[in-house]
């Protein structure tokens, strides 16, 4: 059942849901999250129709926002849908004009399910901040998708600098794939890992935060490769013997090889955007070991000035030296130390590159 | 909802065998408080011996594809088949292919299926020839020199009870059954774990002979399934519920597995084995066990089996096995819409067959919790519809503060499992009807599992097989918990095999009258699922 609202407020919306409800016999709902989807006319229809697919897992209340802005009179355009295409839940469509367009969590704010959790996700472009975003501080899970802009790597940057408990990013979820293969590699061949690199189409968001996590967990400089795509190409682990490899050259099926093994194939397709919203929405507390990642990509950022993956040439850059690559053995007697100043100090300092690992002591920055 | 994860686990509450594995601490990559990177089987196979039965063409095939694509099986993953064909490599490819196509629960992708395609490998031949066994041996030595299976493969015996014997025997003659340089070998069988307990301990002796303990997996897939878990999740999760969960609220249970089918093809296997055998001993005893035990330490295989054996071993059945016990078959009748012919009607069953379809019993559970309350267990085929569920229903409150009138439509309160086909839960409570007058109707709460979306409730197979790949057996009934199952069953069994006739229902009803009357004895009457 769908209900349109010409000029209404958030009262008016949370009747017209309970009597959409009422009309449907009052099925039992079950819904256990209000999903906010803050988008832009363009992009809306594809967002909210994969927030209904992500509902078939997680029945929601679906709230799509568009912000029209505009000097005109305040004023809140919704629509309501309950059952059918909203399928397990009900969504609402609301648009807002005007000066209303500044106070759009007055609206949101009283449709918000009572006690069940509230995830904000922005489809295209997050706002500069997302925790304290007014939508956005309504919220325990705030969803960007820095892969969706026209900047990627920029918005990535400001997505990390601005982490609060919370936030997650797609571009992360994307890696969970690779990540899980990686980690099953290593179960199944555990070796000490000397070097990682991550071949990737140049813009991907996903890559410098796949480097980063291999070199927080595994203690060496994952280094970013820019490769024709789509999305990321390869990984490569040196471990004794050889390498493990994990190559992706279609975006659908890789190879995957371990020293002493015949190659394999394996299905690591790219997934869609309800997938990933899925994924996303089955925990909804902070997830930690995106904040580890995020702290150990602006470390890697911050350090050299300059970005992870503004690599040139492939070639150029493996052979080429990153002064900020190098992490000596000064490290590791301070590896215990935490503050980011030290650490920069520790790495001026480096003139070798006979130890590319960090000290295999705790290590895990504070970032919990 | 995972069950899986949140307990930590009690220091000495655990078997060596079921030691949780140390891979988190030695892979820098793994990290407990990441959650989204699911546990990958190492490289291994997996072997179907009756690859062509129904079981693997509707139900193993489809869900090792379904863990394929959801990128939980491993790359150097190996399918098996062993069958009496003459099949090429293509001709099982396209069974596969068929299955995969008909039966599986996720989208058939291109890229899945060539990952998995290049590990199938087909043996023909023959349970108990030798020579056929010696192929699979070579087939079984190629893989893990093209694939990597590294000696880890697991036997699915999908093939009838009595070939069990002889084809795990044969596994041990030809070497199969020994791992070598640091493989795992694993059996899997499926019920019937025997057909009484004579034939279970039989069945046992044979399968440790070969096989040690821990590498045997019973599969029971109701245990796999997702409302199954849950109802620990639900009791042991809870505040809630626990304190309402004995005796002195409970007023009975009652479990129903009621099945719309009439026996199909199966009247080999089915005639004389018959409904109770076929499934309380096994589905309907692991619910009662996991409804009435108490909580474990910890939600590990070992202490887990430990409260369901105490459960089970606290069973006590009525002393008067002709009052509280009914078994029945059915007769011609209309199901649904169609007509269908009575159970000795069907196809291969002798006229003067005993064999029951139908069966209820009462038992008891003698322990503080549970003394005095009645567990109705009842199954059945060509009943009015498919259903599984445990109805806890509750005593009336002790004191109305309304007239009978007013609560004349007013019954127990009852919190209902429903495992399938609708899986989730409902509670049944009094309300007020809207109006004037005081007036007293029960209504119903239900939380539905969601819907049908891609990773949404796993086939129970699913699961199975991948915690078989994984060597993880909370969901596996060990053969004492069989054993304690068979005592329960057996002298029911033996008291029907000396007395009298099974009753008769109709088919696409609810069972015999005999099964309303044995409840009315106690002054109840049967749920309508």
């Amino acid at each position: 059942m769908k209900i349109d609202l010409a000029d209404t407020t958030a009262s008016g919306i949370t009747s017209a849901l309970l009597d959409a409800r009422r009309h449907s016999g009052s099925p039992a709902m079950g819904m256990v999250l209000t999903l906010v989807v803050v988008a832009e006319e363009a992009t809306i229809r594809d967002a909210m129709l994969a927030a209904a697919q992500a509902a078939h897992e997680h029945p929601a209340r679906v709230l799509g926002v568009i912000i029209r802005g505009g000097r005109g009179a305040a004023r809140l355009e919704a629509s309501v849908r309950v059952g059918g295409e909203a399928a397990s839940g009900e969504s609402v469509l609301m648009r807002f004009y005007g000066e209303l367009s500044r106070h759009a969590d007055s609206v949101v704010m009283p449709l918000l399910l009572p006690e069940s959790p509230v995830v904000v996700w922005w489809p295209g472009r997050p706002p500069a901040n997302m925790s304290t975003d007014p939508i956005g501080s309504l919220a325990q899970r705030r969803v960007a998708d820095t892969s969706a802009g026209s900047r990627p790597l920029a918005t990535l940057r400001n997505v990390s600098a601005n982490y609060a408990p919370g936030d997650t990013d797609l571009a992360w979820t994307r890696l969970t794939p690779w990540r899980t293969l990686l980690a099953a590699s290593l179960d199944q061949h555990p070796a000490r890992v000397a070097a990682a690199t991550v071949e990737a189409a140049s813009g991907s968001a996903s890559a410098p935060l796949l480097a980063a996590w291999l070199s927080q967990r595994l203690e060496v400089d994952a280094r970013v490769i820019r490769t024709g795509g789509p999305g990321i190409t390869a990984v490569r682990l040196e471990v004794p013997g050889g390498e493990i490899a994990i190559t992706r050259s279609d975006g659908r099926l890789a190879r995957y090889s371990v020293p002493g093994q015949p190659v394999r194939s394996v299905a690591l397709r790219r997934r869609d955007i309800a997938e990933l919203l899925s994924e996303e929405l089955r925990r909804l507390d902070p997830d930690d070991i995106y904040a580890q990642t995020v702290q150990e990509y602006l470390a890697r950022t911050d350090a050299t000035g300059r970005r992870a993956t503004t690599g040139r040439s492939a070639a150029k850059k493996a052979s080429a030296k990153r002064p900020s690559a190098t992490k000596t053995s000064t490290k590791k007697a301070l590896a215990t130390k935490k503050a980011p100043a030290t650490k920069t100090a520790a790495k001026k300092t480096s003139t070798t590159k006979t130890s590319t690992r960090r000290s295999a002591g705790p290590t895990r920055r504070s970032s919990r | 909802m995972s069950t899986q994860t949140s307990r930590g686990t009690a220091i000495g509450a655990m078997a060596a065998a079921d030691l949780p594995p140390t891979w988190w601490r030695e892979n820098p990559l793994r990290d407990p408080q990441d959650r989204r990177l699911p546990r990958i089987a190492g490289p291994c196979g997996l072997i179907i011996f009756g690859i062509t039965g129904d079981l693997a063409r509707k139900k193993l095939m489809p869900a090792v594809y379904d863990l394929a694509n959801r990128g939980l099986l491993p790359p150097g993953f190996a399918l098996v088949g062993f069958a009496r064909r003459d099949w090429a490599q293509q001709d099982f490819e396209k069974v596969v292919h068929d299955s995969v196509r008909e039966n599986a629960r996720t989208e058939f992708r291109e890229e899945v299926w060539r990952q998995l395609a290049e590990g199938f490998r087909f043996v023909p031949g023959e349970l108990g020839d030798e020579a056929s066994m010696q192929r699979l041996r070579v087939a079984i030595d190629e893989l893990d020199a093209e694939r990597g299976t590294e000696g880890n493969h697991a036997f699915y015996l999908s093939v009838p009870p009595r070939l069990f014997p002889i084809t795990i025997q044969q596994l041990k003659a030809v070497g199969l059954a020994d791992a070598d340089n640091g493989g795992w070998r694993r059996v899997v069988v499926e019920k019937p774990f025997g057909h009484d307990l004579a034939s279970a301990q039989e069945l046992n002796r044979i399968t440790s002979e070969v096989f040690p303990p821990q590498s045997v997996f019973r599969i029971d897939h109701y245990l796999g399934k997702e409302t199954v878990q849950n109802l620990l999740a639900l009791r042991f999760a809870n505040s809630m519920f626990e304190p309402v969960w004995n005796s002195n609220y409970v007023d009975s249970v009652q479990i129903t597995m009621a099945e719309d089918i009439g026996i199909g093809g199966r009247a080999g296997y089915y005639d004389g084995i018959g409904a109770a055998r076929d499934v309380i001993q096994n589905h309907l005893l692991q619910l009662l066990a996991l409804t009435t035990m108490e909580e474990p330490v910890a939600f590990d295989a070992h202490s887990l089996r430990i409260e369901k054996q105490k459960a089970l071993a606290a069973v006590k059945l009525p002393d008067r096995l002709d009052l509280h016990t009914v078994r029945a078959q059915y007769g011609p009748g209309w199901q649904g819409g169609q007509k269908v012919g009575g159970y000795l009607d069907e196809q291969g069953i002798p006229p003067d067959s005993r064999t029951d379809t139908y069966a209820a019993i009462k038992l008891g559970i003698d322990t503080r919790r549970w003394a005095g309350v009645p567990f109705y267990l009842r199954t059945g085929k060509r009943l009015a519809r498919r259903v599984t569920e445990v109805a806890v229903v509750f005593k009336k409150a002790p004191h109305l503060p309304f007239t009978s009138t007013e609560t004349e439509e007013l019954g127990n309160n009852t919190l209902v499992l429903r495992v399938q086909p609708d899986e989730g839960v409902t509670i049944r409570f009094g309300s007020k009807v809207p109006g004037t007058q005081m007036e007293i109707r029960d209504v119903t709460m239900d939380f539905a599992y969601g819907g049908a979306f891609t990773q949404t409730s796993p086939e129970a197979y699913e699961r199975l097989i991948l915690d078989v790949l994984l060597g993880e057996p909370p969901l596996f009934p060990q053969h004492e918990e069989v054993e304690l199952s068979w005592r329960i069953l057996d002298p029911i069994e033996d008291f029907w095999a000396e007395h009298g006739q099974p009753c008769r229902y109709e088919a696409g009803t609810w069972g015999p009258v005999q099964a309303d009357e044995m409840l009315a004895r106690d002054g109840r009457t049967w749920r309508r699922p």
